[in-house]
C-alpha cells in the first residue's frame, strides 16, 4: 500500500512583523529624531560648503591622516557638499525604513492592451484631425516642411567631414631631411659631436626657420633623441653603423606602439623605455625590441656633421615614424 | 733702444709676478695637497674595498677615474656610497661621512684625472638665474619620462627607480645632471645649458615648496592612487550603502 504524498500547501505571505516604531511610541519619537539629525547634519554641510568657500582662503593646508597636507579650502568645499547632499539622502531613506507606512499592499495586475472601442475611435480621431488640418492641399506648406525635414537630416552628414581630410603622405613623412641640422627640444641649438658625453641623451629637433612657431603636429613625428655610447658597444649592420657618428646614434622618440614619447633611458643597461606600456627598446643594436608590446624597432635616424661642425640628418627617415596605420607599407 | 727695453719690461713683470704669486701659490697647493691626502686615506678605509687600491674598479664597483668631484659629491653627501647593500640600486639616506671628509674625497677623486667640478654657490644660483615657466617646459621633455610629471619619482626596469627629486638640494640635481649617476643619463652643458639646468631646480623647488591647491594630491603620481581610492573607497561605500538600503528596519 502506498502511501499518498499530499502536494505542499501554498504557504501564503509571511507573517507580517510590525517594526519597533509602529508599536512603540518611544521607539517612533527616537526614529523621528534620527530623521531630522540626518537632516541637521546635511545643513550643517551646506553651512561647511558656504563658509570654506567664502571665508577659507585658497592657500591654508591642514594635515589630514592617510590624504597628508591638503588644501582647506578645496577639502571643506568637497566635504561639506558631500556631506549636505550625503545625509539628504540618509534622512530620507532612514525616515521611509522607521516610520513611512509599512503595510503590504495586493495590486491586482490588468491586461495591458486597450479595448477595442478605445482603439477604433483613437483611429477615427486622427484621421478625422489629419483631414482637417488640410495637408493635401496646403502643398507649398508641405513641400517646405519637407524641404527643411530633408536638410535637417543632412546635419549629421556634414559633421562627418571632420573625420577627413584624409593624411595622405602627411604620415610618411617628418621634417628631417639630408643636411637639416639636429638642435635641442626646447632651446632650438645646434649640437657638435663634443657637445655629447658618452652616456648622455639628448632631445632634439629639427632646425626650422621659425623655431618660435614649431607645430604640435610637427613636433608629434619629428621628435627625436639623440645617445652616446662609446662605438665599441653598438651592434648594427655596416649600413646602420654608417648612420652613426662616433658613438652617437639617433632615433625617432615616438614609440612603434601607440606613439608615446620613448625617453625613459637607462645609462647602465642602454635600454629605452616607453613610459606608457614598457616597451623596451635595446639602444647598441638599433632599438630592437626586448620587451613589451612594440611590435618594431624605433627608427633609426642617419646623422653625420656639416662642414661646420654641427650634427646633421644625412637623410630623412627611411620609414615612417610612430604607430602602426593603414597604409604603412612595412 | 726698443728690444732693450721690452726685454727690461719683461723681466720686470716676471720679477714682481714671481715675488707677488709664489707664496700664495705655496699655501694653496699645500692645502690642496693636504685634502688629497687626507681624502686619499679615507678612500682606502672606506671605499677601496669595491672601488680598488687607486680607482680603478673591479667587477662590481665602476672605476672612479675621471668622474669628477661633483660625482663623489653626489654619491656621498646624498649617502648613496657607500653603498649599504648590493641590491638593485645605491639609494638616498643619511650620509656616512661628515662636508669636510666628503670635500676631501672629492679633491682626492678629481686629482686623479679632470672631470665635472662641484657647482659653486655662485653657479647654483637659481633664484636669480633660474625661470620657472622654462623648467617646467625643460623637465617634462628631459626628466618627466624617469621622475614622473610632479617630480615624485617612479619605477624604472628590474626593481630599479628613478627617486622623488623632492627635499634634493639643488647642488645635488645639478651634479646628478652632469655626471648621470646610476641609470641616469648624462645632461651635458650643450643638452641643457647652465641656466637651463637652473631652471629645472627652480621648477623643482616650485613644485616642493607650493602646496597642491587642487585638494588631496595623493603623492602626486596621478591616476595610480587616485583610482585606487575611487574604487576601494567609492565603490566600497556604496556597496555598504547597497547593504543598508536593503535591510529591512525593527
Amino acid at each position: 500500500m502506498s502511501k499518498e504524498i499530499a502536494p505542499l500547501q501554498d504557504p501564503g505571505l509571511p507573517h507580517h512583523v510590525h517594526r519597533k516604531a509602529d508599536t512603540d511610541p518611544v521607539a517612533e519619537k527616537r526614529a523621528e529624531r534620527q530623521v531630522s539629525i540626518l537632516f541637521l547634519l546635511s545643513s550643517a554641510g551646506t553651512l561647511l560648503f558656504i563658509y570654506s568657500f567664502i571665508w577659507i582662503p585658497i592657500d591654508v593646508f591642514v594635515f589630514l591622516p592617510i590624504l597628508g597636507n591638503t588644501n582647506a579650502h578645496q577639502l571643506g568645499i568637497g566635504a561639506g557638499l558631500g556631506f549636505a547632499l550625503f545625509f539628504i539622502g540618509a534622512g530620507a531613506v532612514h525616515w521611509a525604513k522607521t516610520l513611512m507606512p509599512d503595510e503590504e499592499v495586493v495590486a491586482q495586475r490588468h491586461e495591458m492592451r486597450s479595448s477595442d472601442e478605445d482603439r477604433a475611435s483613437f483611429v477615427e480621431t486622427v484621421k478625422g484631425e489629419a483631414a482637417k488640418v488640410q495637408l493635401g492641399r496646403r502643398s507649398l506648406i508641405k513641400r517646405s516642411l519637407g524641404l527643411s525635414l530633408g536638410l535637417v537630416g543632412l546635419s549629421p552628414l556634414i559633421l562627418l567631414r571632420d573625420l577627413g581630410p584624409l593624411p595622405e603622405q602627411s604620415l610618411l613623412k617628418t621634417t628631417w631631411d639630408k643636411g637639416v641640422r639636429i638642435v635641442t627640444d626646447p632651446g632650438n641649438r645646434p649640437l657638435r659631436p663634443e657637445d655629447l658625453e658618452v652616456g648622455a641623451i639628448v632631445h632634439v629637433l629639427p632646425e626650422i626657420k621659425d623655431p618660435e612657431h614649431r607645430k604640435l603636429k610637427d613636433i608629434a613625428k619629428d621628435a627625436s633623441i639623440l645617445i652616446r655610447v662609446r662605438p665599441s658597444e653598438l651592434k648594427l649592420s655596416e649600413e646602420r653603423m654608417s648612420w652613426t657618428h662616433e658613438g652617437i646614434i639617433a632615433f625617432s622618440k615616438i614609440c612603434s606602439h601607440m606613439g608615446c614619447p620613448v625617453a625613459l633611458y637607462e645609462q647602465t643597461t642602454k635600454h629605452l623605455l616607453c613610459p606608457c606600456h614598457q616597451s623596451t627598446f635595446d639602444v647598441p643594436t638599433g632599438a630592437k625590441v626586448i620587451f613589451g608590446p612594440a611590435a618594431r624597432p624605433l627608427p633609426q635616424l642617419a646623422i653625420t656633421v656639416d662642414s661646420e661642425g654641427y650634427l646633421v640628418a644625412a637623410a630623412p627617415f627611411n620609414e615612417p615614424v610612430g604607430p602602426s596605420f593603414w597604409e604603412r607599407n612595412s | 733702444m726698443a728690444p732693450a727695453l721690452l726685454v727690461i719690461g719683461l723681466f720686470l713683470i716676471g720679477a714682481i709676478y714671481s715675488i707677488a704669486a709664489t707664496p700664495n701659490n705655496a699655501t694653496a697647493s699645500n692645502a690642496k695637497s693636504t685634502l688629497i691626502e687626507e681624502g686619499k686615506s679615507i678612500f682606502m678605509r672606506g671605499c677601496s674595498s669595491c672601488h680598488g687600491l687607486n680607482a680603478e674598479g673591479s667587477g662590481i664597483a665602476p672605476s672612479l677615474i675621471g668622474v669628477g668631484a661633483a660625482s663623489v659629491d653626489f654619491q656621498v653627501a646624498t649617502g648613496r656610497m657607500p653603498m649599504a647593500d648590493m641590491s638593485q640600486q645605491a639609494m638616498r639616506k643619511k650620509p656616512v661621512y661628515s662636508p669636510e671628509e666628503i670635500a676631501a674625497l672629492a679633491a682626492y677623486v678629481a686629482s686623479l684625472a679632470p672631470g665635472p667640478a662641484i657647482p659653486t654657490a655662485e653657479q647654483l644660483d637659481y633664484e636669480r638665474d633660474g625661470n620657472v615657466a622654462e623648467g617646467g617646459e625643460l623637465f617634462r621633455t628631459n626628466c618627466a619620462m624617469c621622475h614622473n610629471a610632479a617630480a615624485q619619482g617612479g619605477a624604472l626596469t628590474a626593481g630599479k627607480y628613478a627617486p622623488t627629486l623632492m627635499g634634493v638640494e639643488p647642488v645635488h640635481i645639478y651634479e646628478a645632471m652632469i655626471t648621470g649617476p646610476q641609470a641616469m643619463p648624462v645632461f651635458g652643458d650643450q643638452a641643457l645649458t647652465p641656466e637651463e639646468k637652473l631652471s629645472i631646480i627652480k621648477w623643482v623647488k616650485s613644485v616642493e615648496s607650493e602646496g597642491s591647491y587642487g585638494g588631496a594630491a595623493l603623492g602626486k603620481v596621478g591616476p595610480v592612487t587616485e583610482g585606487l581610492l575611487g574604487w576601494v573607497l567609492g565603490l566600497g561605500s556604496l556597496i555598504g550603502i547597497a547593504v543598508w538600503l536593503a535591510t529591512k528596519a525593527r
